[in-house]
């Protein structure tokens, strides 16, 4: 098997403080937050109605993201999710970079890890490049950040650049305390709806 | 990593594609495609996902020309169920369209749309229930309506043309009044079954 399962334990850049720096100040944007610890780590840096978080449907935050990009063009949507999230559905790269929305960006926190079942390496612990995936499936454009001055740089680009675009952030692989978001589904959506929509999201 | 210079262009292309097919098919009569994407118009759907299908042809067409609608082409059919429960969260409405082997690629997937509520319009065309040459397509066509109940999902079998428009319709109002999860399973009768030249 060609995995380095030692690489990621050293990563200088920490997932906490990554997420805590793409949701800060994070005014009108739309979140949402891939299954497992992306989805803690949201939680961390501060629980919020406009946040999506997911308990379960792997590989589909990246298609959330897209379609909520879809409904609201003038809304920044973001979608943090993990490397192991993102490979269970990586035609989604595809399907969206069909669609093009300006108005999409999606963070991969790359930890080369399935977190949540025991820290085993991903295929990102291989040769796999989730950045050049997303170019190759016509994302136009896709980046890597692997340390503090190129986060600060991709936090800048995910928020104000035209999408669709394409983030691998490099963090390092470590088990963290959980921060759990509310797990009531109908609670998530519904909380999210209202916040967005107001009194249309009732109706 | 930076890629994309003529990406527009290439879209642009790819969506004509899509719109005209090959131009080698010969165009379906049939009515009723027409009356699904206008039941679809009249209940506001906004985001068409699908993965290409013979039995949904000439509804895909209709609908990429829609102006109103944002067709939204997959590489497998749970992206679908992801799309539409984030259309659903920014306030649109959508529709599913997928044949009967991608209802056993969704399984998982539907559980995002149970647990939360979303509602899920799915307009399936059935494969190997009905003549069917093709022995592969067997096993999932004949375990879709138990694995679409299975996860809770409503499930309105049509065998007749002039019945689908109107059960599109009443899934549709369950779907969006409810909120839940409702599949159309348009028979293979309706369709025909695909030959292979046979």
């Amino acid at each position: 098997m060609n995995l380095q399962p030692m690489r990621s334990p050293e990563y200088p850049l920490r997932r906490r403080a990554v997420v805590a720096r793409l949701l800060r100040d994070r005014g009108d944007m739309l979140v949402v937050a891939g299954l497992g610890a992306p989805a803690w780590d949201a939680t961390a840096a501060g629980d919020h109605d406009l946040t999506f978080p997911l308990w379960g449907a792997m590989g589909g935050a990246a298609m959330i993201g897209l379609g909520l990009a879809l409904a609201q063009p003038k809304r920044r949507v973001l979608v943090i999710t993990g490397d192991g999230e993102m490979l269970m559905g990586i035609g989604s790269l595809a399907a969206i970079a069909v669609q093009a929305p300006k108005n999409l960006a999606i963070a991969v926190l790359d930890n080369e890890r399935y977190g949540e079942t025991g820290m085993q390496a991903t295929h990102t612990a291989g040769v796999a490049n989730l950045a050049a995936i997303a170019v190759g499936a016509g994302i136009p454009t896709a980046f890597e950040a692997t340390d503090e001055s190129a986060l600060e740089d991709a936090a800048k680009r995910l928020r104000t650049e035209a999408g669709p675009l394409f983030c691998t952030i490099k963090v390092r692989a470590e088990d963290l305390p959980l921060v759990l978001p509310p797990k009531d589904g109908a609670h998530l959506k519904d909380r999210f709806r209202a916040a967005l929509l107001g009194p249309k999201a009732v109706e | 990593m930076q890629a994309g210079c003529g990406l527009h262009a290439r879209h642009e292309a790819y969506v004509r594609l899509r719109l005209t097919g090959s131009g080698m098919e010969q165009a379906d009569t049939a009515q009723w495609p027409a009356e699904i994407h206008k039941v679809l118009g009249a209940h506001a759907v906004r985001q068409v996902a699908y993965v290409p299908d013979a039995g949904h042809k000439e509804l895909i067409v209709l609908c990429g020309r829609d102006a109103g609608m944002k067709s939204v082409p997959l590489t497998t059919e749970e992206e679908g169920i992801a799309l539409l429960a984030g259309a659903w969260l920014g306030g649109e409405r959508g529709v599913l369209l997928l044949q009967s082997s991608g209802v056993g690629n969704c399984i998982n997937m539907l559980s995002l749309a149970r647990t939360c509520r979303f509602p899920l319009l799915m307009l399936v065309t059935m494969r190997g229930q009905w003549g069917e040459f093709n022995p592969w397509q067997v096993p999932m066509g004949q375990a879709t309506p138990a694995v679409l109940r299975e996860m809770g999902a409503l499930v309105f079998d049509v065998e007749r043309r002039e019945e689908i428009a109107e059960t599109v319709n009443a899934a549709a109002r369950m779907v969006f009044n409810g909120p839940g999860m409702a599949a159309v399973l348009i028979s293979q009768r309706v369709l025909g079954a695909k030959t292979f030249g046979r």
